[in-house]
């Protein structure tokens, strides 16, 4: 099981968390403008890297506060938390 | 006869050039090279895999073979390879201990109810098989369920498709495997891809760690390491890679005749000729290359096993595996021709690939060999995320497949 360290909580058990798939997909500035491939993308495209991916949590029994995590898909380390708005660190630091 | 497997394929040099690359040697992938050299004559194939033979998701999963989906174009491409499934051990002329059991689909409320009834008759209408079992029926054909209607999720009827059931998923790579070999198929195993040479919008190679191999044809059959493979040709899919958990019990005598599944409480079981009881579960939530998910997983799947069956009550836990599966927005599989000319994409089974193994590869080889998808591959395609046309089984085929 993971050792998920919220950002609001601290280090709680996965089982308190609900996950929420790749961070830093903006809704599109300009939805009026999107041909059907770019909503294809938007929708459904997806990294699915094998390494460090950037992913979103929720804290759905604790704080309900959702926040963004680095983790590695190859060893599960979490290499970084950071709050919703806040740029994401540099992997590893 | 050994079952090492040494004795049923060449252990292939790879060749500079072949007609057909197929990446990946697990299941589909070797299907898929059969077909290609059976029905199409094209035996100028290698099978590339970067490990050893079906030691991916073939050997992991829970072996459930059925095709009682929901929707038309579903329930055509697992019941073309459910009728496949009726016949391979002669056409392949190995015993892959093919067991027509049936399965059982619980229903555990209303909703349940009325869906699954709702998919014997989608089923019926597509002439696969299907039958709604009250609970005393369910009792009668699988004695050992719980049907107290005093636990937390009882069990109010069930859907059977008899001709359901589960094979030795390893043999069954092996049977493929042989099968190619003999017509001249060339299986490469410890032979993995890194990256692909594109000119012109056209595939002309495939760089391994065994040299440059060129194809003017690369079939990805790569299930969860698809977007890897992926990544390396700047291809965008809608795939996520993740842990799926399966369990054995120690051996037990026979006492469960059938395949159990249960989509509200997440478990499904069925019992191996050598005796464990066969396990599996939903995904772990999050993406993972790992081959390992959590234990709370385990834990869910457990407590919900016990509940329906209360003679597991003391069974052991002998052991405990991770495959990786790549999960499509719509839980259904992605299949057909790509924006690369000459690369083919057989991906996004998610969960449930193991039973289509005859029917992908079947259809897939028709796709690679006319260079088109067929009419059962087509509703697949790649493009459905742009038209709208998805296929959405999610629940409505019944439990995480």
């Amino acid at each position: 099981m993971l050792l998920i360290p919220c950002p609001w909580c601290g280090p709680r058990d996965e089982i308190e968390f609900s996950y929420g798939g790749e961070a830093h997909i903006a809704y599109p500035a300009e939805p009026d403008e999107l041909s059907d491939a770019q909503w294809a993308d938007f929708l459904f495209m997806r990294h699915n890297p094998k390494g460090d991916f950037s992913e979103r949590w929720y804290h759905s029994s604790g704080c309900r506060r959702w926040f963004n995590v680095i983790r590695s898909t190859v060893t599960h380390e979490i290499r970084a938390v950071y709050r919703i708005g806040e740029p994401p660190p540099e992997a590893g630091s | 006869m050994s079952f090492d497997g040494s004795g049923f394929w060449r252990a292939a040099e790879p060749k500079p050039a072949y007609e057909v690359v197929v990446v990946g040697g697990g299941g589909h992938g070797l299907s898929t090279a059969y077909y290609l050299a059976r029905n199409y004559g094209i035996t100028d194939v290698a099978v590339l895999e970067k490990g050893w033979l079906g030691g991916g998701n073939m050997a992991r999963n829970t072996t459930i073979i059925r095709s009682n989906y929901l929707w038309d174009e579903s329930a055509a491409i697992y019941e073309h390879s459910l009728k496949l499934w009726e016949d391979l051990e002669r056409e392949l002329e190995f015993d892959i201990q093919f067991s027509q059991r049936g399965v059982l689909n619980l229903a555990h409320d209303l909703g349940d109810v009325r869906s699954s009834l709702r998919r014997v008759n989608a089923n019926r209408l597509n002439a696969v098989d299907g039958e709604w079992l009250s609970p005393a029926e369910v009792a009668n054909f699988c004695p050992i369920i719980n049907i107290s209607p005093d636990v937390r999720y009882p069990v109010l009827g069930a859907t059977l498709q008899r001709r359901g059931g589960v094979a030795r998923h390893d043999k069954v790579a092996w049977a493929y495997a042989r099968a190619a070999d003999r017509l001249g198929v060339d299986i490469v195993e410890h032979c993995e891809v890194r990256g692909f040479d594109v000119r012109q919008g056209h595939m002309t190679s495939v760089e391994t760690s065994r040299g440059s191999i060129r194809a003017t044809k690369v079939a990805l059959a790569a299930a969860g390491h698809t977007s890897v493979l992926a990544s390396m040709l700047g291809l965008r899919l809608p795939l996520q890679s993740h842990p799926l958990q399966a369990l054995v019990s120690v051996l037990l005598e026979p006492v469960l005749n059938c395949i159990v599944m249960s989509n509200a409480v997440h478990v499904y079981v069925s019992q191996a000729d050598k005796g464990e009881l066969v396990m599996g579960a939903g995904i772990d939530a999050y993406n993972s290359y790992a081959q390992r998910g959590s234990f709370h997983v385990i834990e869910h799947q457990l407590a919900a096993a016990i509940q329906l069956f209360p003679i597991f009550r003391n069974a052991k836990l002998l052991r405990t595996w991770g495959g990786i599966v790549d999960v499509s927005p719509d839980a259904s599989p992605i299949l057909g021709t790509t924006p690369i000319d000459g690369l083919f994409l057989n991906c996004g089974w998610g969960t449930g690939g193991f039973k289509a193994t005859p029917g992908s590869g079947h259809v897939y080889a028709e796709t690679i060999a006319n260079s088109k998808p067929g009419p059962l591959a087509q509703p697949f395609a790649l493009e459905r995320f742009e038209t709208g046309a998805l296929i959405d089984e999610h629940g409505a085929a019944a439990v995480a497949h």
